[in-house]
């Protein structure tokens, strides 16, 4: 399994919120497919597949805060 | 650097032109400053709240400007002839990848160039976009792919701010001006087009130009 991670956006930004899923559950990704949006400080920063397979969870929904560094969903 | 001027472009077109420039500059094509100007059009950023729209959308719609929703940071903003937008699709993995210091340097060089203009303003802590006195002038709202970014300012040169009625510009209570206004009479595009390229320039904001144009 492996998680997609918010990465670190700036110095100074701890976290972010997530502003959508392109994807749902159970989709089937490519590696580098675009999955997700956060939006910090009226930037929105566009989160890729780390690797290719099925989503098997959303850890963070739509409209929830993320920290930087955590976990936002998995692809197994 | 290249630089590009669009002219008078639907949104929805320029919005496609510029995801294909974003894909072209993650592969490695040469950065972008784009200048371009929208029929009217109201768009609805990720952070649009639902009271920022101050009529339903027949309403809006019947007066001409379209409604889009967009995938940029930021609440509603309108785009209209007057209004100069500027696309910088900058490769921020050539500098430093922070988006609160390419969100502070696209104020830094909004406030120069319209103070090469005769007109003081300023950047207000926690709302992105630049004011004179009390009043926006300059919006401010981008998105980045793989350290791409896209979308950018939109800098009401001689814009009719009329139009600013329909919405809560931001999502804010302000009252939107413009160069026009403050100046008292109408400014060349021209001209802004010509400062901000020099300021882009001055600030390096898009980093070393290390890859290919685009074809």
């Amino acid at each position: 399994m492996t998680n997609i991670i918010l990465p670190e956006l700036g110095e100074g930004i701890t976290q972010a919120t997530m502003a959508c899923w392109h994807v749902q559950i159970g989709d089937y990704l490519q590696e580098g497919q675009e999955v997700c949006e956060v939006v910090t400080d009226k930037a929105s920063f566009v989160i890729d597949a780390p690797c290719a397979g099925r989503l098997k969870s959303i850890v963070i929904a739509e409209d929830r805060e993320a920290q930087v560094g955590s976990v936002l969903g998995t692809i197994e | 650097m290249i630089v590009e001027d669009w002219g008078l472009i639907d949104y929805s077109l320029a919005y496609e032109r510029q995801k294909k420039y974003v894909q072209s500059v993650i592969t490695s094509a040469e950065d972008h400053l784009i200048f371009c100007e929208h029929p009217a059009v109201l768009t609805l950023g990720r952070q649009t709240r639902p009271d920022s729209l101050l009529y339903d959308r027949l309403t809006i719609e019947a007066r001409g400007v379209v409604v889009r929703e967009v995938d940029r940071g930021g609440d509603v903003t309108l785009h209209a002839p007057g209004q100069l937008v500027v696309y910088p699709i900058f490769n921020l993995n050539n500098r430093k990848r922070d988006l609160k210091m390419y969100m502070a340097r696209l104020e830094q060089v909004a406030v120069d160039l319209l103070k090469d203009f005769g007109i003081l303003a300023i950047s207000i802590s926690g709302q992105r976009g630049v004011f004179v006195g009390d009043d926006k002038i300059i919006s401010i709202g981008v998105g980045v792919r793989q350290w791409v970014t896209y979308h950018g300012l939109g800098i009401n040169v001689n814009t009719d701010l009329s139009l600013f009625d329909l919405i809560k510009p931001c999502g804010l209570n302000v009252r939107m001006t413009s160069m026009q206004k403050y100046k008292g009479h109408a400014v060349p595009l021209s001209d802004v087009k010509a400062k901000a390229v020099e300021l882009f320039r001055k600030y390096e904001i898009n980093g070393p130009t290390q890859g290919r144009p685009l074809l």
